[in-house]
C-alpha cells in the first residue's frame, strides 16, 4: 500500500514536467501552426543552462540555487524569442514539411552545441538548496524537492488559465488559435504576439528542464526522448488544449512512474522487465486514445486550416524515350562499375543504392501519398534488425533473411501504419517520430535479445555473395527492382487513387475510395522497401547497431528527398547520391556532422521558403502571371 | 484636405488567386461620411475587393489610397490599425471566446476625429449583444453574430468601415434592423463601403452605388441614378 503511495507521488512529480514541456508545444502550435520539433532541445538546454547556472551562483546561498533555475529558464525562454524572430518569422509561409524540417535543423544544432560546450559526460547538479531533505510518507521517506515539484504542475496550470483568460494578451492567443488571420484584420500585430507566445513556450520548457537538475543529470539523449514524450502527451490530450496537456501528462507520468515501480516481473517464466517497457505502454495508452477519440482526450476535431496555401502538385509525367534510354545507359554504367572502380568506389556505392532505395520508399510515403514521416529509419531499422536476428537467433539462411526481413519491417509499417492514417499533416509527423522512437528504444534497450546499444554483429552474406563486387551487383539489381516496383505501384490504378487522396480527400470519399485503407496499404509498402534497403544494408555492414533506426537517420532521408525535390520520382535517388557522398567526404573531417547537416537544412528552408521547384516556379513562371 | 476628398479610392487595381486573374482595373471612391455599396452577382468579386482594400488578398497591380495615404502592399493588421475597419462575409467570430473577449480583440485606443466605441454604446446600437456578454460567440444567432462582428470591428473606432454582405441570410426584421444600424454609422460620421446583392436593402442605406461584374467595375452613381437606369439594372443585377 504504501509503496503505490509513493509510486503514485513519484509519477505527480515527473508529470510535472511532462506537463511543463508539453504545454508549450501545444501553445506555440495552436498560434503559429508550427510543430517545435526543437521543444525538447530546449527542455535538455534547460537542464544544461541551469546546471551551470546554478554551479556559478550556488556559493551566494539559496538564492543562488534558485535563481540560477529562473535565470536557465528565462535564457532558454530568450532563444526562443531569437529562434522565432530570425528563423520561424521567415517561414510562416512555407510548406509545412520545410517548418518541420527547420526545427529539426535546430534539434541537430542544439545537440551539437551541447556536445561542444558540455560534453558528452553525464553532469549532475546540486541538490536543492532548502529542499534536500526527506520527508516520512507512509512510513517511507520522499524527498521534498519532488512534492515541491508536485505542486509546481498545479501552479503553472493555474497561471496559465489567468494568463489566458484574464488579460487582453491571453485574449489575443485564444482569438489566433482560432483564426489569426482574422486577428491580423482587426489590427492586431501578430509578430509581437507569435514572438512572446514562442518565448512563452521555450521558458516553460526551460523551466521543466531547470526544474530536473537536482534530480535527473544532464545527458544528451534527452531532446529526443523529451520530445517523445511531450508528443504522445499532445496526441493523447488533444492538440491546443492546455488542460488535455495537463490531464495526459498525469496519465503519462503516473503510467512510467508504475512501469518503473513494478520492475522485473515473472510472466509465465519470462522475466519481463516492466522499467524498461515504460515506451512501449505509453504506446498502448496512446494507441486506445487514438482509436477512441483520435483528437486527443480533451481536444476537439482539428479545425479546418483558414486560407492555407493551396499546393497543387504537378501532376507526374511517364517517363520519355530519352529518360528510359538514359535508365539504361546509366545502369550498364552502375553494372560495370565493378570493372573500372576502386574498391572503395564500390563500397560507397552499395550505400548510395541503399540510400536511393529508402529515399524513394519514403518519397513513395510523402509524394504520391503525402504523408510526411519523421519517423520512416523505424522501417529501415525493422529491415536490418530483421535480417540480424533471423540470421542469428533463428538460424534462417542469409537469402532467407533478406527475404524475409522486408516482411518484418512490413509488419512493423502495417502496426504502426494503422494508427498514423488516422491522422495528417504534423499530426502525423508526430506520430511517425513517436513511433520511431518507441522502436529504437526497444532496440536500445532489449540487450539480451538485440544486443542493446552494442547491436549485434556476424551479419554477413552467404560465401557465394561474400565478395564485394558480387554482392554489389546484388544490390544493384535489388534496388534497381524496388525503384522499378515503386515507379509502376505510382502508375498503377493504386497510384491514382492515391494521388487523388492527397489532392482533395473529401471528393475521393464521395467516389467511393475508402483512402484510409489505401494509405494503410501505402504505408505497409514504403516501409516493406525501407526493409529491404536496411536488410540490404546489414549484410552489406556486417553488423547492426540502434543508430540505423535512429530519428537522425529518418531526418537524413527527409534531407534526401527535399535535395532532390519532391515532385519527381528520380529526385529522391539523385538527393540520396548527393547526401551520402557528401556525408562520406565531409563527416570523416569534423565531429560536428549533424550541425553542418542542420545549417544546410536551414539555408535551405530559408533561401527557399517555398520549396526548391516551388522556387523555380516562382521565379519563371511570375512574369507569365500577371500578363 | 478637403472635406469632401474620398477617404478610400482605388485606381486601376488587379488581384489574383493563384493564376486566376479576378480584379481588372478596378477604380472608384468612397466620400468621407457617406454609404457606397458595391453590388454585383454571386462570384462577381466583390468579396475579393473587400479583401484586397483590407490587404488579405494582395493588390497586384494598381493603387489603393486611405485618407490620403497609400495602403496597398501593407500588411493587414497596419490597414486595420490606421483605422479602416473589416467585416468579413463569414463573420469569424472566435467561437472559443466569450462576446466581451470578441469584442476585447477588436479594441484599438481613440482616434482623433473619429467616434469612439465603448461597450455601453455598442450594446445601445446592438442591444442583443448586451445581454449575451458571456455567452460563448459560438454559441449565438446568425444574426446576433452579424451584429456582434460589425461591434468587433467597431471596437477599433474606424473612420471607415468595408461590410461584406450584411444582409446575407438574414430574417427581413434583422434586415431591417441592420438598416438602421447602418444608418446611424453613418450619422456617428463614418464613411461604410458595403458590398450587396440585395438592391431592396442597397437602395434603403446607400448615397452611391457601384456594380461589379466579372471583377469589372460596370456602373457607378449616385443611388438615385442606379434607380432611374433600368438597363443597367436589368443588365448586371436581375437573376
Ligand atoms: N480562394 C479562392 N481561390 C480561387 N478562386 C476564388 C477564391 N475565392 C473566390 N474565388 C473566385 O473569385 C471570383 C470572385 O469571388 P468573390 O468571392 O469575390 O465573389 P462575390 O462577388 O463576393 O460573390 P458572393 O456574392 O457569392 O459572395 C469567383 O469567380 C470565385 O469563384
Ligand atoms: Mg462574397
Amino acid at each position: 500500500m504504501a509503496s503505490i503511495l509513493v509510486q503514485f507521488l513519484n509519477g505527480l512529480a515527473a508529470a510535472s514536467t511532462l506537463f511543463l514541456i508539453a504545454t508549450g508545444l501545444s501553445l506555440i502550435f495552436g498560434v503559429t501552426r508550427i510543430v517545435n520539433f526543437a521543444h525538447g532541445s530546449l527542455y535538455m538546454l534547460g537542464i544544461y543552462v541551469a546546471y551551470s547556472a546554478v554551479n556559478a551562483f550556488q556559493p551566494a546561498g539559496p538564492l543562488g540555487f534558485w535563481g540560477g533555475m529562473l535565470v536557465a529558464a528565462l535564457a532558454v525562454g530568450a532563444l526562443g524569442a531569437l529562434i522565432e524572430i530570425l528563423i520561424l518569422r521567415r517561414i510562416y509561409q512555407a510548406p509545412e514539411l520545410f517548418q518541420l524540417l527547420a526545427t529539426f535543423a535546430l534539434v541537430l544544432i542544439i545537440k551539437d552545441f551541447a556536445l561542444w560546450v558540455w560534453g558528452a559526460e553525464d553532469l549532475l547538479g546540486p541538490r536543492a538548496v532548502g529542499l534536500d531533505g526527506a520527508v516520512s510518507i507512509a512510513g517511507r521517506r520522499f524527498p521534498e524537492y519532488d512534492l515541491f515539484l508536485i505542486a509546481v504542475g498545479p501552479l503553472v496550470l493555474g497561471l496559465l488559465w489567468l494568463l489566458l483568460h484574464r488579460t487582453r494578451w491571453g485574449t489575443l492567443v485564444r482569438a489566433a488559435t482560432q483564426d489569426r488571420e482574422m486577428v491580423g484584420a482587426l489590427g492586431v500585430n501578430q509578430k509581437l504576439l507569435f514572438t512572446s507566445v514562442f518565448a512563452l513556450g521555450a521558458f516553460l520548457a526551460g523551466l521543466g528542464g531547470a526544474l530536473e537538475v537536482p534530480r535527473e543529470p544532464a545527458q544528451l539523449f534527452l531532446d529526443l526522448s523529451a520530445i517523445s514524450d511531450a508528443f504522445v502527451i499532445v496526441v493523447v490530450g488533444g492538440m491546443g488544449s492546455i488542460p488535455g496537456a495537463f490531464l495526459a501528462a498525469l496519465i503519462i507520468g503516473e503510467v512510467k512512474a508504475f512501469c518503473i515501480g513494478i520492475g522485473n516481473v515473472e510472466i509465465l517464466g519470462v522475466v519481463v522487465s516492466f522499467s524498461k517497457l515504460t515506451l512501449v505502454i505509453e504506446f498502448v495508452v496512446m494507441a486506445v486514445v487514438l482509436v477512441v477519440r483520435p483528437w486527443g482526450l480533451l481536444g476537439r476535431p482539428q479545425a479546418i486550416q483558414r486560407a492555407a496555401p493551396s499546393h497543387i502538385e504537378p501532376p507526374l509525367r511517364p517517363a520519355s524515350r530519352g529518360l528510359v534510354a538514359g535508365a539504361v545507359v546509366l545502369g550498364v554504367a552502375l553494372l560495370a562499375l565493378p570493372a573500372y572502380g576502386t574498391a572503395y568506389n564500390v563500397v560507397l556505392m552499395i550505400d548510395i543504392l541503399v540510400f536511393a532505395l529508402f529515399a524513394a520508399s519514403l518519397h513513395f510515403l510523402m509524394g504520391p501519398a503525402g504523408m510526411v514521416s519523421f519517423g520512416h529509419a523505424a522501417y529501415f531499422g525493422l529491415g536490418a534488425y530483421g535480417a540480424g536476428l533471423l540470421l542469428l537467433r533463428a538460424g534462417f539462411p542469409m537469402e532467407a533473411a533478406l527475404v524475409a526481413a522486408p516482411f518484418v519491417a512490413a509488419l512493423g509499417a502495417a502496426l504502426f501504419g494503422w494508427f498514423c492514417v488516422r491522422l495528417s499533416g504534423v499530426y502525423l509527423a508526430m506520430l511517425t517520430l513517436a513511433f520511431a522512437q518507441i522502436g529504437w528504444s526497444i532496440v536500445f534497450q532489449w540487450d539480451s535479445f538485440t544486443g542493446g546499444s552494442n547491436g549485434m554483429v556476424g551479419i554477413w552474406p552467404a560465401a557465394w555473395l561474400s565478395a564485394k563486387p558480387t554482392y554489389y551487383v546484388l544490390t544493384l539489381l535489388l534496388c534497381a527492382a524496388g525503384l522499378l516496383a515503386m515507379r509502376r505501384i505510382v502508375y498503377a490504378p493504386f497510384g491514382y487513387a492515391l494521388r487523388a487522396g492527397r489532392d482533395s480527400p473529401l471528393r475521393c470519399d464521395a467516389i467511393g475510395i475508402d483512402l484510409q485503407r489505401i494509405q494503410w496499404a501505402a504505408f505497409t509498402l514504403a516501409g516493406a522497401f525501407a526493409g529491404l534497403a536496411g536488410a540490404i544494408y546489414a549484410f552489406s555492414k556486417g553488423s547492426v547497431s540502434p543508430e540505423v533506426m535512429a530519428i537522425s537517420r529518418s531526418v537524413d532521408g527527409l534531407v534526401m528527398v527535399l535535395l532532390g525535390g519532391v515532385q519527381t520520382l528520380s529526385g529522391p535517388a539523385v538527393g540520396a547520391a548527393a547526401f551520402t557522398w557528401l556525408q562520406d567526404t565531409i563527416a570523416r573531417n569534423t565531429e560536428y556532422w549533424q550541425s553542418l547537416l542542420g545549417l544546410t537544412i536551414l539555408v535551405i528552408v530559408l533561401a527557399f521558403p517555398r520549396g526548391i521547384v516551388g522556387f523555380l516556379a516562382w521565379r519563371f513562371g511570375r512574369a507569365e502571371e500577371i500578363e | 484636405m478637403t472635406a469632401d476628398a474620398p477617404i478610400l479610392e482605388l485606381s486601376g487595381v488587379h488581384a489574383y488567386y493563384g493564376r486566376a486573374h479576378i480584379l481588372s482595373d478596378v477604380s472608384f471612391t468612397v466620400r468621407r461620411g457617406e454609404v457606397a455599396v458595391l453590388l454585383g452577382r454571386n462570384g462577381a468579386g466583390k468579396t475579393t475587393t473587400l479583401k484586397t482594400i483590407i490587404g488579405l488578398v494582395p493588390a497586384v497591380k494598381g493603387e489603393i489610397k486611405f485618407s490620403g495615404q497609400r495602403i496597398d502592399g501593407l500588411p493587414p493588421y497596419r490597414i486595420a490599425a490606421s483605422g479602416l475597419g473589416y467585416v468579413p462575409e463569414d463573420r469569424r467570430i472566435f467561437t472559443d471566446l466569450t462576446v466581451a473577449e470578441n469584442l476585447d480583440v477588436g479594441r484599438q485606443p481613440p482616434r482623433e476625429g473619429v467616434p469612439s466605441w465603448t461597450l455601453e454604446k455598442l450594446f445601445a446600437l446592438f442591444p442583443n449583444l448586451a445581454e449575451m456578454r458571456n455567452r460563448p460567440g459560438g454559441r449565438t444567432s446568425g444574426g446576433e453574430q452579424q451584429m456582434l462582428t460589425i461591434a468587433r470591428t467597431l471596437m477599433g473606432n474606424p473612420s471607415c468601415i468595408l461590410l461584406d454582405e450584411p444582409s446575407e441570410g438574414l430574417a427581413p426584421v434583422i434586415v431591417d434592423q441592420m438598416a438602421v444600424a447602418i444608418k446611424e454609422l453613418k450619422a456617428e460620421g463614418l464613411s461604410v463601403l458595403l458590398s450587396e446583392q440585395n438592391l431592396h436593402f442597397a437602395t434603403a442605406v446607400a448615397d452611391r452605388a457601384y456594380i461589379i461584374e466579372k471583377g469589372h467595375i460596370r456602373f457607378g452613381g449616385t443611388i438615385a441614378e442606379l434607380s432611374a437606369n433600368e438597363e443597367v439594372r436589368n443588365a448586371y443585377l436581375a437573376v
